[in-house]
């Protein structure tokens, strides 16, 4: 009785390994597995090439591993993207904000219906609440109907440190995960300039509750939440 | 990090702008700037560390090491060093990506299959 219990924890919790109760030190890797990765997989041996845009920093692993399955990668690092210091503006009430308009017209310019699969990883945590929204609409309309985007959210209990990862794929179900910590070379965007904003690392802006989530997604034909051990929350929805 | 010397190799120095159309039939380095677009079809191009290239690039091997802006088209590999920021759509038979690398832009493996039926 107790194993049967035992299992269906273990179902409840997901089948991400933790990182509860540990300090990563800089650039330290972990591995835990991704419900909502090991989900995606069932496409990856599609005979037909897919197209997948990772949202995520540069990953030498990732682009390997969708390649090698003769499938198209695109790969485009919003987070660091949305730090370039020409988006900076203010808003009717004079709050300082990220000009959105500005953002999508120099980012994710793709033709409408595009991707099989979007890796958004935990770009909605991190990105400037001015953007969120924004991004989100042009992520709907370049996904094909169908296609499916995954993203990963902390959970409340997550704390404001929680560090931004970076994530390669290892298996079908395995990721790596690699704390962001950019050195000053890596903090050279496209255009050359220093993104001294986002210091070490980039902050958590925001935990989402299974509602906003929901709001986020409202779109979407539909959403699957995964809970994991460590205070995230993996989610899939489909256009 | 100095270019490798060779008699085959063409050099583009730290203090050289150039804009236009630039084609051979030798290896090129580039560590200085070249806008326009850049022809080695049986050859190699070599962006250094201080290279500032803002072209589309056919060759049959690319090696970047500075910054690349346009499409690269490489009939053999493509090699992104740990310093290499690249914007821009990678087609190339191999690829090796170091860590730190950037990419923002699409890269599609064509076998030799594909290149033969133009896809």
């Amino acid at each position: 009785m107790a194993s049967v219990t035992q299992n269906f924890m273990k179902l409840f919790r997901g089948s991400s390994g933790s990182t509860q109760g540990q300090t990563p030190q800089p650039a330290q890797k972990l591995t835990r597995r991704s419900s909502g990765l090991g989900e995606l997989s069932r496409l990856w041996d599609s005979d037909t090439p897919l197209c997948v845009l990772d949202l995520g920093s540069t990953s030498p692993a990732n682009i390997r591993f969708f390649t090698e399955r003769s499938h198209k990668i695109y790969s485009e690092d919003l987070l660091v993207a949305s730090t370039e210091a020409h988006l900076v503006t203010k808003d009717e009430q004079g709050n300082v904000v990220l000009d959105s308009r500005r953002f999508l017209a120099d980012n994710l310019q793709y033709p409408a219906a595009h991707f099989d699969v979007v890796l958004c990883w935990n770009l909605p945590d991190y990105l400037d609440e001015s953007l969120v929204r924004p991004v989100m609409g042009r992520l709907w309309s370049v996904l094909k109907p169908g296609g499916m985007l995954l993203a990963f959210f902390h959970t409340k209990d997550a704390g404001p440190d929680s560090p931004c990862y970076r994530f390669h794929i290892l298996d079908k179900d395995v990721l790596e995960m690699q704390r962001i910590v950019l050195r000053r070379e890596a903090r050279r965007g496209p255009t050359g300039a220093l993104h001294t904003a986002i210091g070490e690392g980039f902050r958590l802006q925001r935990v989402f509750n299974n509602r906003h989530i929901e709001t986020l997604f409202r779109d979407f034909a539909s959403i699957k939440f995964f809970l994991a051990r460590d205070n995230v929350r993996e989610v899939l929805v489909v256009r | 990090m100095s270019a490798p010397l060779s008699a085959d190799l063409a050099q583009i120095g730290k203090s050289v702008f150039i804009k236009g159309e630039l084609s051979g039939s030798e290896d090129l380095y580039v560590d200085g700037q070249v806008e326009g677009t850049i022809s080695l079809k049986g050859n190699s191009l070599t962006v250094g560390p201080h290279g500032q290239v803002k072209a589309s690039v056919e060759a049959k091997g690319v090696v970047v090491q500075g910054k690349l802006e346009g499409n690269i088209q490489a009939s053999d590999r493509v090699e992104l060093r740990k310093s290499a920021v690249v914007t821009g759509d990678i087609s190339t038979q191999r690829i090796s990506i170091e860590e730190g690398a950037f990419l923002k832009g699409k890269v599609d493996i064509q076998g030799k299959a594909d290149k033969a039926a133009g896809k």
